[in-house]
């Protein structure tokens, strides 16, 4: 296909990458502060980290392995991509007339936030070398794949098997290849690394609400270009896309806070920031594909499943510390699953993929309703079992605990050499 | 000398001062602190976890004072402090050897 510019979609694109990227900072914001004092400075470290490994990742050969040519609908053949030699005539972009290193950069931020996601789950315990490493070979052996699968032409694409089965599975920003991906590979970790000393018995409360609150609001401004930005288009679409991207959001905002006020007494600034996290989850795969009805149904649903499903880790003993299970796993499975209910192709300015159906209760039967079962749950399987032997690996060879001195004392001293909130006492003794 | 120390819920913090400010006392410090006395603490929930937070915020005001202006000194902050409620706080005295102004290296009545 012959390429011709479209600079409306191109600024777009290029203004939405810039969005999602600021939503690794604002995970570090929403993450940190919900973390103890004595380890903020690590928590918000592991994002920014995923921004230097990933970043660096995706432009070498990440977005050759997802975007590179078809390899048995599995992975792409990144040979022709290393380092982002790419081609504005042979790019999932052309159509678009968007130049494809626009597209590889868009897709960059994507890859980040995914891996920066995980690390809630193992709060306060990790060397931070190992993180680094697991973050190298996760975008490589786990990310890269799904990312191929669902929007690389590979296996969930509408020349793969599933949708020759059964039909075009839909996932509009990232439900399966950001959300159910991290979701489960923090549940992997979380059982491969076990829990924080004194977890369960310990007082380990937010350090700072205003930073959760913080990094809630720059996620929900950063997740517009996420979700809009993910129609490639400066179009009707994106704006369908930005307006199930507010209301699921706020719905579930308020349905967080309702629950929590009658189980709990009283709705919480955590919660209301929980919330909005687990409506944007939610939202993701569906925000151009259904109508504003479907959204406010699918933000209502996550809003109050999440807040449900962030107390699953004490009953069943593991440490998913900030709950990246419960909010985007959990969250990732409403929004996938719903869209088997509530797609509607093509009406409403709502986006249509020829191969895809309507859902359950838009006259589409049951069909799309299983797709979307089945790439949820082959995603959350492959993440889960790829992402538990990665962790393994590295358990074995690198280690991933810090000593229990360093986690008592504080993570952030002990690996960072450092701390956040220590401020007087300290006298100069050497410069370099 | 005695060193007259209250320790008082923060919301008073204000109409303390100024009633001691009333009794002619020129100087003070405060800081932050927090304890429990007969009101023990609270409950907070974060995400379905329930915390007892057994240490609440308090201040505490310590005055330097003469042997003759005590009675007047605890007066005006027990005054001040009250509301009638748990948690109001406590005020104690207690001897002090001696003073010294740094300023000026004063020492005694005349530093204070």
């Amino acid at each position: 296909m012959e390429f011709e510019l479209d600079t409306g979609n191109t600024a777009w694109l290029i203004t939405a990458s810039s969005l999602v990227l600021l939503m690794t900072p604002g995970l570090a914001f929403f993450y940190g502060g919900m973390v103890r004092g004595k380890s903020v400075l690590n928590m918000m470290m592991m994002s920014f980290a995923s921004i230097g490994v990933a970043g660096l990742i995706w432009v070498v050969y990440g977005y050759g392995l997802a975007f590179g040519p078809d390899l048995g609908g599995f992975i792409g053949n990144p040979a022709g991509l290393i380092g982002l030699t790419v081609d504005n005539a042979a790019s999932p972009t052309t159509a678009m007339g968007i130049p494809a290193l626009v597209f590889a950069g868009f897709q960059a931020t994507f890859a980040i936030i995914t891996v920066a996601l995980i690390s809630g789950a193992i709060a306060d315990r990790v060397k931070f070398g190992t993180w680094i490493v697991f973050s190298a070979i996760w975008v490589t052996v786990v990310y890269a794949p799904l990312a191929h699968w669902v929007w690389g032409g590979g296996m969930f694409g509408a020349d793969g098997w599933l949708a020759s089965a059964l039909s075009l599975p839909i996932d509009f920003a990232g439900g399966t290849v950001v959300h159910i991906n991290a979701g489960a590979a923090a549940l992997a970790l979380a059982l491969v690394i076990g829990k924080r000393k004194g977890f369960g018995t310990e007082a380990m409360r937010p350090h700072n609400l205003p930073f959760v609150m913080l990094g809630a609001g720059l996620l929900w401004f950063g997740w517009f270009g996420f979700n809009a930005g993910s129609e490639l288009a400066a179009d009707g679409t994106a704006g369908r896309a930005w307006v199930n991207t507010l209301v699921a959001t706020a719905v579930a905002m308020l349905a967080w806070m309702t629950t929590e006020k009658f189980r709990d007494g009283s709705a919480t600034s955590l919660g209301a920031a929980s919330g909005v996290v687990a409506g944007l989850v939610a939202i993701t795969p569906a925000a151009g594909t259904v109508d504003s009805w479907g959204a406010i149904v699918i933000g209502l649903v996550a809003g109050v499943l999440c807040s449900l499903a962030v107390g699953l880790k004490y009953k069943f003993g593991y440490d998913d510390s900030l709950d990246v299970v419960g909010v985007h796993l959990v969250g990732g499975l409403v929004g996938t699953i719903l869209i088997g209910f509530f797609a509607t192709n093509g009406r409403y300015d709502s986006f249509y993929f020829e191969g895809s159906l309507n859902g359950l209760f838009y006259g589409g039967g049951v069909t799309q309703l299983l797709t979307q079962i089945v790439a949820a749950l082959v995603a959350v399987v492959y993440s889960f079992v790829l992402t538990y032997i990665i962790g393994l690996a590295l358990k074995a060879t690198l280690g991933w605990r810090v000593s229990e001195e360093a986690e008592v004392s504080g993570i952030d001293l002990a690996v960072h050499g450092e701390t956040a909130y220590e401020n007087s006492g300290s006298t100069i003794t050497e410069v370099r | 000398m005695k060193l007259v120390t209250g320790v008082i819920q923060p919301h008073r913090l204000d109409d303390v001062k100024t009633a001691l400010e009333g009794a002619g006392v020129r100087g003070m410090t405060v800081s932050e602190a927090s304890g429990y006395g007969r009101q023990k603490g609270h409950t907070e929930v974060y995400r379905g976890a329930e915390y007892t937070v057994d240490l609440v915020p308090k201040v505490r005001i310590e005055v330097l004072v003469t042997d003759e202006d005590v009675t007047a000194v605890t007066d005006a902050i027990v005054g001040a402090a009250q509301t009638g409620k748990i948690g109001d706080g406590k005020v104690w005295v207690v001897p002090v050897e001696d003073v010294a102004r740094v300023r000026t290296g004063e020492h005694g009545d005349a530093a204070l």
